[in-house]
């Protein structure tokens, strides 16, 4: 188990938390205009980096809250975390 | 040592010095699979055996059957909901029926039965459901209440003041285990003495291709390797949950995310467990393997990962369940726990079949089923590499089933929360 720094909270322990899969996946911006397959990327394509990964999390147990996180998919260690209207940082992967 | 009973094990044969070659790679195959796990090694062992395709290597960027088949827990079942899985599973069981004599290897198939718990209504209702749809597939399976599941599984607490009380199961009869070690050397084997190439120690690294998938001429031409470029008629990937890692390569998309998949063993006990228990509702699965250890499973950690270790919690959580479910389990000592990486679907079924490059297949996506379909899946995607025809038991697991609606969704037969 490690901590999870909350944005709101500060570090808190992984249970308390939910994952959300990708961050930054926006909504289509012009649903009539898609095609089946482009529907289908944006339900159910997702990348799967092995190294640094934007993803969402919730804090369920906390202020239930979702925000964003730079993961590392390799050592599991979290390297930013961040406001959901925030950019995704730039961080330094360990070992990269 | 007391020479009274034979120690738990003495009855397992002792490891050979070697079971392969170890060869150098050619510049050239005419089939290049790329993953020495059971998947890769079962393909290349049909290739040979039913085929006489024998140019065929299986590149492996570890040591043969050192990922996830190292790391599973050998449960072995085919009572799946739907037509689409029950069919590849089912051809699975029945290879792994007659397996120790195709290989003339010692595997020890041990057809112990599963049971899979029911705990709430809905799951006594979905339970009998696939039952029914097991029988009519041909599939043994039969529905239990609480009495009979205790007759099977004396050591599991079937009263009705836990948490999560067991209101039955559905059981299949032929369902069992087998030694993971021993089938993949089984396999490696006979397909080395065919003469495929097993190539150790061999990352890929990228691709060489030719043509455009816009216009659907792309071929993959050569595997650019760590022991240098190899090329190739063929390509098959039987990579888990580093698939999508080497498809990013190709510019391909698959719906695929890798998360660790968690097992741990306890110490060596008498034999206690006689059959396979799962529980999709608490997620706990237990065995007792051939030794004496007690082999269990969770459910996938949530988040993606390739570190081959997972979060204490999970194994907490499971642990609990385990407890309460067989309360003797309560002093056993944990030994070891590890973790695979299992690549996941959104409907929890494989992604088998072709790819934007003509000859390049994909076989990925089996999360947490992949042990048991390892013989029925290497005969279907040997049989789809020699004829040039997707097997009619892996065509409905196309890539393209995502974009047409066609999805197998097998979350409630799975076994494990994905």
């Amino acid at each position: 188990m490690q901590l999870i720094g909350c944005p709101w909270c500060g570090p808190r322990e992984e249970l308390e938390f939910h994952y959300g899969g990708q961050a930054h996946v926006a909504y289509p911006a012009d649903p009539q205009e898609l095609t089946d397959e482009q529907w289908v990327h944006y339900v159910f394509f997702r990348d799967n980096p092995k190294g640094a990964f934007a993803e969402r999390w919730v804090h369920s147990a906390g202020c239930r809250r979702w925000f964003n996180a730079v993961r590392d998919t390799r050592t599991y260690r979290f390297l930013a975390v961040y406001r959901t209207d925030e950019a995704r940082p730039s961080v330094r992967e360990a070992g990269a | 040592m007391s020479t009274e009973t034979a120690p738990p094990g003495a009855h397992l044969p002792e490891h050979p010095d070697a079971l392969w070659r170890n060869p150098e790679p050619k510049r050239s195959y005419d089939v290049v699979i790329v993953g020495g796990g059971g998947h890769g090694l079962a393909t290349a062992h049909y290739l040979a055996k039913n085929h006489g395709i024998t140019d065929v290597a299986v590149l492996e960027k570890g040591w043969l059957a050192g990922g996830n088949m190292a790391r599973n827990t050998t449960l072995i079942r085919s009572n799946y909901l739907w037509d689409e899985s029950a069919f590849v599973y089912e051809h699975a069981l029945k290879l792994w029926e007659g397996l120790e004599d195709d290989l003339g290897y010692p595997i020890l198939f041990s057809q112990r039965g599963v049971l899979n718990l029911a705990h709430t209504e809905q799951d006594v209702r979905d339970s009998v459901r696939r039952v029914e749809a097991n029988k009519l597939n041909g599939i043994d399976a039969e529905y239990l209440g609480p009495d009979d599941v205790a007759k099977i599984c004396p050591i599991l607490n079937v009263s009705h003041d836990i948490r999560y009380p067991v209101l039955g199961a559905t059981y299949q009869p032929r369902a069992g285990i087998a030694k993971h070690d021993y089938v993949a050397w089984g396999f490696a084997r006979s397909a080395d003495a065919a003469g495929v190439d097993l190539i150790q120690d061999c990352e890929v690294l990228d691709f060489v291709t030719e043509g455009s998938t816009g216009d659907g001429t792309a071929r993959v031409t050569g595997i650019r390797t760590s022991r240098g470029d190899i090329a190739c008629g063929q390509v098959v990937l039987c990579a888990a949950g580093h698939t999508s890692t080497l498809l990013d390569r190709l510019g391909v998309r698959t719906p695929l995310q890798s998360h660790p998949l968690q097992a741990l063993v306890s110490e060596l006990l008498e034999p206690v467990h006689p059959t396979i228990v799962m529980s999709n509702a608490v997620h706990v699965y237990v065995s007792q393997a051939h030794k004496g250890e007690l082999v269990m499973g969770a459910g996938v950690d949530s988040y993606n990962g390739y570190g081959q270790r997972g979060a204490f919690h999970v194994i907490e959580r499971q642990m609990a369940a385990a407890v309460e479910l067989f309360p003797i389990f309560a002093r056993a000592h944990l030994l070891r726990s590890w973790a695979g990486i299992v690549d996941v679907t959104p409907d929890a079924s494989p992604i088998v079949g072709r790819t934007p490059y003509s000859n390049l297949l994909v076989n990925s996506g089996w999360g947490t089923g992949g042990f048991k379909v390892t013989p029925g899946l290497g005969w279907c995607l040997a049989d789809t590499i020699a004829t040039g025809e997707l097997h009619p038991h892996i065509a409905p697991f196309a890539l393209d089933r995502f974009v047409t609606g066609a999805l197998v969704d097998e979350h409630g037969a799975a076994g494990v929360a994905h």
